[in-house]
């Protein structure tokens, strides 16, 4: 959580001085539930992620290194630049990419499921989707999809309160989430998503379900981004106080609180967690810095295919 | 061996089907059913549920799902009822489909195929009617063919599962009875060359898939009063084979080309700029167009064929133009 958080701190700053560009869409205030969720998963699972995904990424094991240089533009980016903030993807790390169409991601999900079903596979996919993407009419033609052919897919619907300035409330005609879920025939649950060992454990539970063959899992996690939504937000659809009594709830702070009074952190152990990030992050930038642009002859590389892949 | 277009599709799906585990068919009404124009029909009996695939009305959600199942190892064929129905899944056409290998910096291919039944001639009124491959064709990212022989129904599909790219494969309604002789052993056909299907000196006319066969019986009609016309079978609308193009442009110095989409925008607009681009010195006349009236095609038997390109359309116009300048 940690890691996410200051790794995303510091991509506002280098977007504030102009070093990112594009679209930025920040994490903050929801790390509890990539961290949670993704706690659950092997390597061998799949993953795919909307456009606020740098935290999902990192989780997956794309490296710092790439995700920071594909932010930048520059080809030793993990999407050789042709994808910036809201496209990273990762083969080898089985990414299969942040969606910036909302919803749009779910029907990926729903084939890479089917893939693994039909090749007799015990990998699950997990989908990240935000409370925006539950109204679209893809939304449900995924899930009723999904039950009906029992596919190994762990839904984990992210659910911020808002889809950019629209609040749910003002969104969706029932917005118990979960409730929805269920009406496909599905088990579904809320789950504290500022509390990280409730994101933990949900996915947990919800994966061995959906490992065993019974079908998919949604999750429902009630989370909250403390930032805007993206870096153009003036954020004129929410209260302050609103965002000032989330952030008491941060999932960062109150575990940190929770792990010392147990007496499992201290200040030092605390202090190296920091130093470490810290320490990571600097080679990121430092790696992004001197990477290159790649050349403009390469432009229409990879429209289509040059070679058959095997 | 005689057989019908239809049937050279199935025997190129089920062909698909043996010669590769990773082959699976699904859309709307493929599996019991046996196909909404009955191509896949007996398909479900010989494969199970699993290869074929019978899918709720979620255009959207499978075709998105056939792009997650080739990006992890399966080569879907998916069949969209008709290009009209396509637009349900235009997002994940378009966004998904066409962008990810460009977008993820080549980590992704995406081997999948799209079949889809496209144009009118049937009385199906509007919403069943449209020719909207050349929309498609505007896509870069993806592939798009028309089939207008039964060679081609035959051996398309197998190139098409071939490629690490998606395939969109536009089969004109009107095509499904047609019947013909097919050697037995028919093989995979390249797919990113026209095709000229009859040589002519004096004018070319420029088309593929459902006029194709109007294009040719004008051709016939013509050689009967001493126009010989060459016609060009697109075959493959992207990317465009613009050197056989030029190359019959350069032997005929005219050309006309017939397309059942609108004018307006479409993909004989392209031909005509790639033509002026390239060959512009070797016309003797401007590059003339017959395409579909600009209305949603309608019901009415007499409509529609005024609606459409006709085989007397294309004799009268190369008729006008040689007569201007004979
Ligand atoms: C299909 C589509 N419509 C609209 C948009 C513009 N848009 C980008 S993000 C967003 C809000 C989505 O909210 P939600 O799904 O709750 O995710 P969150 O941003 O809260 O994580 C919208 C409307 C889009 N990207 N895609």
């Amino acid at each position: 959580m940690v890691r996410i958080r200051r790794f995303e701190e510091k991509c506002a700053e280098l977007y504030s001085a102009s070093k990112i560009r594009g679209f930025l869409h920040l994490y903050i205030g929801e790390e509890a539930v990539a961290v949670g969720a993704m706690h659950a998963l092997t390597p061998e699972d799949n993953v795919v992620a909307t456009y606020r995904e740098h935290g999902h990424a990192l989780l997956r094991g794309v490296s710092a290194n790439s995700i920071m240089a594909e932010m930048y533009g520059k080809q030793e980016g993990c999407s050789r630049g042709r994808g910036g903030s809201m496209h990273l993807f990762d083969a080898a790390a089985r990414f299969y990419g942040g969606n910036a169409i909302v919803g749009g991601g779910l029907p990926l999900a729903i084939g890479i499921a089917l893939a693994d079903k039909l090749q007799h596979r015990q990998r699950v996919t997990a989908c990240f989707f935000g409370d925006g993407a539950v109204a679209e009419g893809e939304f449900h033609e995924c899930m009723n999809l999904a039950a009906l052919w029992k596919l190994p897919v762990l839904l984990c619907c992210e659910n911020n309160l808002y889809a950019m300035g629209t609040a749910l409330k003002r969104a969706q005609s029932q917005t118990d989430l979960s409730l929805k879920a269920a009406a496909y025939g599905m088990p579904a649950w809320p789950v504290d998503g500022m509390d990280v060992v409730a994101c933990q454990e949900a996915a947990q539970r919800a994966t061995l379900a959906v490992r065993s063959g019974e079908g998919p899992c949604f999750l429902e996690f009630r989370t909250y981004r403390f930032r805007a939504h993206s870096m153009y937000d003036p954020q004129l659809y929410r209260d302050k106080r609103e965002v000032e009594e989330w952030k008491k709830l941060d999932p960062i702070a109150t575990f940190e609180n929770r792990l010392t009074t147990q007496g499992v952190l201290d200040d030092a152990k605390m202090k190296r967690i920091e130093d470490e990030v810290a320490s990571e992050i600097e080679k990121a930038v430092a790696f992004a810095e001197a990477g290159t642009f790649e050349p403009i002859e390469e432009l229409t590389r990879f429209a289509y295919s040059a070679e058959k892949p095997e | 061996m005689k057989i019908t277009y239809r049937e050279a599709i199935r025997q190129a799906i089920r062909d698909a089907l043996i010669r590769d585990q990773r082959v699976f068919l699904m859309g709307e009404d493929v599996g019991a059913y046996g196909g909404c124009f009955a191509v896949s029909k007996g398909l479900l009996e010989e494969f199970g549920p699993d290869r074929i695939r019978d899918t709720p009305l979620s255009e959207s959600a499978f075709v998105g799902a056939g792009i997650g199942a080739a990006m992890n190892g399966m080569r879907p064929i998916v069949e969209i009822m008709t290009v009209n129905f396509s637009l349900l899944a235009l997002d994940q056409i378009v966004n998904n489909a066409a962008t990810i290998l460009h977008m993820s910096g080549g980590q992704f291919n995406i081997p999948l195929v799209i079949r889809m039944t496209t144009g009118a001639g049937r009385q199906l009124a509007a919403q069943h009617s449209h020719s909207l491959e050349g929309w498609y064709a505007h896509i870069p990212g993806i592939k798009v063919l028309a089939p207008a022989t039964l060679e081609d129904a035959r051996g398309m599909l197998w190139t098409a599962l071939e490629d690490p790219d998606p395939v969109l494969i536009f089969e004109h309604g009107t095509l499904y009875n047609m019947q013909g002789e097919i050697a037995a052993d028919a093989v995979p056909v390249e797919i990113s060359k026209a095709a000229v299907r009859r040589a002519g000196t004096d004018v070319s006319l420029i088309t593929y898939g459902g006029t194709l066969g109007k294009t040719m019986l004008a051709a016939e009609h013509l050689a009967a009063s001493g126009v010989e016309a060459e016609v060009v079978d697109l075959r493959t609308l992207r990317p465009l084979d613009t050197t056989t193009i030029l190359d019959s442009v350069m032997r005929t110095h005219r050309a006309v080309i017939i397309d059942e989409g609108w004018r307006s925008g479409s993909i004989s607009a392209e031909i005509s700029a790639r033509i002026m681009e390239g060959a512009f010195y070797e016309l003797d006349l401007p590059v003339e167009r017959i395409c579909s009236a600009e209305v949603p095609i309608p019901y009415a038997k007499q409509l529609e064929d005024a609606a459409l390109p006709q085989a007397a359309t294309i004799v009268a116009t190369v008729t006008r133009m040689m007569g201007g300048h004979g």
